[in-house]
């Protein structure tokens, strides 16, 4: 077991190794660099070679990597080029906003998509299921950005209970920030609860319609005692996976909706940094963003390893 | 009467079509089940004896409804109880014992917890009372230290010790009727024959009513007092076990009895026409008219009633019946197959071992694979033209790994594959040429799985003929009708889908496909095992004569010594990966053999009353090959001492030319096999 725990650790550093080498060629490779892009007109003879010199340019590209690489692991990413300040202090602030936008949205939509999933298929094709459903689907199929837009519209144009887009400083405290998460996390839960109680419906329904369960009913076991020890830990063990790729998603930052809503989040981050051609910002957010999906994966994996007494013995056969 | 436990009064289950009708899984059922008594009920899929047993409990799956009738238990319909109530009946009074034990326990519950809840609900035991019962009943069963069991999860058991985790949780409630669904159906034939004997044991000992469910007159045979015989839903045979099995007077039981094989006779048993209707299709007369030998106009538009018999205590659906009563069953007759092998050699196995280990990345990046105890060892075998050479053994056998190198599917750790005297076949599908794979045809268990079913019959046979012989157009079109009629299918066949067609009819387009690439030699991989055994019997005969016609060589795997029995020419017993015995089926089916052999032998479930299996072995299923010795150590019950677990045994030849590998010598082994 924990050989396991530690080569999957290492497969995700050699992950988050070959993700910082694509990015750094990646931006290499784009025409013009870092000092054309600041100093724009002036970029030619004496100011470029200073640029260049000043920014550590002029040395060969795996010798900056090299360099770039070992301080990235000690948690220094350089300077963004439009900020003028070190990397890591632009994304503080945005890491925790992106952190509160998507918790809020886990701790509400998480469990209303458990029990939506579940009351659906244990009333399967009754009224419940219908209603639930017909909502779920709607909720799902809806882009992101109208049904954004719409809140806007309604909750903060029309009825003006909150406001529309955040205008608030980037580093503001948590309690100035709450109203104006509301609204973001609302359009945010709502595609993500939609799906998942989709998929925790399926799951249920297919172990309920498994032998066990009919096995469970014959034997005499009473109904709700059946379903929560029989068939909801075989439900949602492959839930877990989702819930994880779920919350990378968000983490990850919710691009479209952190635009329309003006919050400052990653996702909005990545648009400014790489229209502003930042790149060292851009390198920086790319290794942030892939070692979060490889972290909450890993974990998603051992829980289910851990909760799955079949994965289990399997694994410590091997 | 007070001896009647359970009562079924004109039952009807069923459904609603698409189109709005209603269409009957069951009709019109009415039977009693009496106190201490067991009843078999026998029938091909889809004759709705699952959905009958399943009524019996007051359970009714999704989709299906009670039309009318009723299931009376206690003198209270089990169909229009409320769930609060049947729950204190399920398990309790009445409990049911799972086809497949495998899928029917909880898998993230240890079984221990899952004996204990049935205890929880259905008995007034305290903790400590309960820990020491789930003991006693896991003891009962005969499972290995129950203390260690009981903290087991299911998949952590093998088939056979889950089914009597299943027949355990049953007895928790000492329930008065037991309903058995296939119990032994998927498991091992060894296994099999020890839970049917446990299941008697448990019968007698405790003197509950059971219902065993099977589509396996074998299995029936050796538990039931009284046998149902169903088809189409309906009740077409009732009576006493043995008078049903030695002189069954319905048609449909007559041609049953009639195409199984048996051990004692080889050759191909006589087939049965057709398959049963698909439930809704009979509108008028017998449902059995299409498929009679016995048939007259009455049959065509009139539905025969159950009668009953006073003399022979047998109840009957019939309208000729009388022309069975005076046929003695005795009279099976079978075609003897001619063994039509050439002295050409077609396929050499010489010194073939095939290993599933996991390979170190050192031994992964040379491209090798080392293993010193590979499942499959030491293989020598070389077939002849024209032969049909039978692999059997239980599962873990390695009899599929085998056939799986040989269609290349799967890599050798030694060995040569050798075709036609002196062409090697590289034991990796990428390196054989499209020749090589020409030659090599497979037909899968389950033609389910192994037809598309997103293809028309048409496509499905035409892939091969475009692939190896580019045909095109018409001439395409004229070899696929062909074929298909070769076996025994339609033209109107070409624009089915496989779920369209019936179990035996998927199998056919199989053959069919294996045949169009012109093959030299065709695996058979349990090819009749997913089918009912009226069309096993049309199958095997259709596998025969193809092969006279053609000239193929089969190599054919299944575990029903029986099947092996009817079609082979010569058969290698396998156990472990490691061959026991090899030699031409009427020697191996005769004593002396090798112990394994014996104990397989031993364990096949004959129709008849008469014949019980014996049982020389205990069922252990071993995890993998012995280090050293015999393959056959850990559960010989002929060990002749240490030499067994040192040394490889020898091969020796007995005077019919029959090879067997085992220490001890060949006058020896006959002595007391007799």
């Amino acid at each position: 077991m924990l050989f396991l725990i530690i080569k999957r650790i290492l497969l995700g550093f050699i992950t988050l190794f070959i993700v910082s080498i694509i990015t750094f060629v990646g931006t290499e490779v784009l025409p013009g660099d870092a000092c054309t892009t600041y100093l724009e007109r002036q970029a030619f003879g004496e100011q470029l070679e200073a640029c260049y010199r000043r920014l550590g340019l002029n040395v060969p590209a795996y010798e900056r990597y090299v360099s770039w690489a070992l301080n990235a692991i000690q948690g220094d990413f350089g300077y963004s080029l439009s900020g003028e300040m070190p990397i890591k202090d632009v994304l503080g602030p945005r890491i925790k906003n992106s952190l509160v936008l998507a918790s809020a949205a886990i701790f509400i939509g998480i469990p209303i998509a458990l029990i939506l999933g579940i009351i659906t298929a244990l009333w399967r094709d009754k009224l419940p299921d219908v209603a639930i459903s017909t909502v779920t689907i709607f909720a799902m199929t809806i882009p992101e950005f109208i049904s954004a837009t719409l809140l806007i519209l309604i909750i903060a144009i029309w009825l003006e209970w909150l406001p529309g887009i955040v205008i608030v400083p980037t580093d503001v405290s948590f309690l100035e920030l709450l109203p104006n998460i509301i609204l973001p996390v609302v359009a945010i839960a709502m595609i993500m609860t939609a799906h998942m109680a989709r998929m925790v419906r399926s799951s249920v329904i297919q172990v309920m319609a498994s032998e066990y369960v009919q096995m469970a009913i014959l034997k005499g076991v009473p109904y709700w005692k059946m379903v929560f020890k029989h068939v909801l830990p075989n439900a949602l063990l492959p839930a877990i996976n989702v819930v994880a790729l779920t919350i990378a998603w968000l983490l990850g930052g919710v691009v479209v909706t952190e635009v329309v809503f003006n919050y400052p989040g990653l996702g909005r981050l990545v648009i400014e940094s790489i229209s502003n051609r930042d790149l060292p910002t851009v390198q920086a957010l790319a290794i942030i963003l892939a070692s979060i999906y490889v972290s909450i994966n890993l974990l998603a994996d051992l829980l289910t390893l851990m909760l799955n007494p079949r994965l289990k013995t399997l694994q410590i056969r091997k | 009467m007070t001896d009647i436990i359970q009562k079924v009064k004109n039952l009807s289950i069923g459904f609603r079509s698409k189109k709005g009708e209603e269409i009957l899984i069951l009709k019109n059922i009415s039977t009693n089940i009496k106190k201490g008594e067991t009843v078999g009920i026998v029938g091909e899929s889809g004759s709705g004896k699952s959905t009958l047993a399943l009524a019996m409990m007051g359970y009714v799956k999704h989709g299906l409804y009670t039309i009318e009738g009723e299931c009376q238990f206690n003198s209270s319909n089990l169909l229009k109880m409320k769930s609060k109530d049947l729950e204190k009946i399920r398990g309790r009074k009445i409990a049911m014992i799972p086809q497949n034990a495998g899928q029917a326990l909880t898998p993230n519950l240890k079984i221990g917890y899952q004996i204990d809840e049935a205890l929880q609900l259905h008995s007034d035991l305290n903790e400590k009372e309960r820990e020491k019962k789930i003991s006693e009943l896991l003891n009962k069963v005969r499972l290995p230290s129950p203390e260690t069991i009981a903290l087991r999860y299911p998949h952590e058991l093998s088939g056979g010790q889950q089914q009597r985790v299943a027949v355990a949780m049953a007895l928790a409630g000492t329930p008065d009727l037991l309903l058995l669904d296939e119990p032994t159906t998927g498991l091992d034939v060894t296994t099999q024959a020890h839970v049917l004997e446990l299941l008697n044991f448990i019968a007698k000992d405790t003197g509950t009513s059971m219902v065993y469910v099977s589509h396996d007159l074998g299995a029936i045979a050796q538990v039931s007092d009284r046998i149902i015989v169903m088809y189409s839903g309906e009740i077409v045979l009732e009576g006493p076990s043995r008078d049903i099995l030695k002189r069954p007077i319905h048609p449909y039981t007559h041609g049953l009895l009639k195409s199984i094989p048996k051990l004692s006779l080889a050759g191909l048993p006589e087939s049965m026409p057709g398959s049963q209707p698909q439930p809704g299709t009979i509108q008028s007369g017998c449902s059995f008219f299409d498929r009679c030998n016995f048939s007259d106009e009455n049959c065509k538009n009139n539905s025969p009633k159950l009668e009953f018999l006073k003399d022979l205590n047998t109840s009957v659906r019939c309208f000729n019946y009388e022309k069975l009563v005076n046929e003695s069953q005795a009279s099976q007759t079978v075609n003897k197959i001619k063994n039509k092998s050439q002295d050409k050699e077609i396929l050499n196995l010489s010194e073939v071992s095939i290993s599933y280990a996991k390979q170190k990345l050192l031994d992964q990046i040379f491209n090798r694979i080392s293993d010193d105890n590979p499942t499959v060892k030491d293989i020598n075998i070389n077939i002849k033209k024209g032969e049909t050479i039978a692999l059997v053994g239980e599962s873990g056998s390695g009899k599929s790994t085998i056939l799986k190198s040989i269609a290349g599917l799967l890599r050798t750790k030694d060995g040569l594959i050798r075709f036609d005297e002196n062409r090697n076949l590289s034991s990796d599908l990428k390196e054989r040429d499209p020749n090589d794979l020409r030659i090599i045809q497979l037909i899968f268990q389950n033609p389910d799985e192994s037809l598309n079913p997103n293809h028309t019959v048409e496509e499905i046979i035409a892939q091969p003929l475009k692939l190896y012989f580019g045909l095109k157009g018409e001439e395409l079109k004229k070899n696929i009708v062909d074929l298909l009629q070769k076996v025994r299918l339609g033209e109107f066949y070409t624009s089915r889908y496989p779920r369209q067609l019936s179990g035996g009819e998927k199998q056919r387009v199989a053959v069919a496909r294996a045949f169009a690439a012109k093959p030299d030699i065709i695996l058979c991989d349990e090819v009749t095992s997913a089918l009912d055994v009226s069309v096993q019997a049309a199958v095997l005969n259709l596998l025969q004569q193809l092969k006279e016609d053609f000239g193929t060589t089969y190599i054919f795997v299944s575990h029903d010594l029986a099947v092996v029995r009817a079609i082979s020419d010569r058969v290698a017993v396998l156990y472990q990966g490691r061959l026991c015995e090899v030699g031409p089926s009427n020697d191996v089916y005769k004593f002396p053999s090798h112990p394994y052999t014996e104990v397989l032998l031993g364990a096949v479930l004959e129709p008849d009353p008469d014949i019980k299996p014996k049982l020389v072995a205990e069922d252990i299923v071993e995890e993998r090959p012995p280090e050293k010795g015999c393959s056959f150590q850990g559960r010989c019950s002929r060990i002749v001492g240490d030499i067994c677990k040192k040394e490889i045994p020898p091969w020796q030849l007995t005077d019919s030319g029959n090879a067997i590998r085992c220490h001890i010598p060949i006058k020896e082994l006959q002595k007391e096999q007799f």
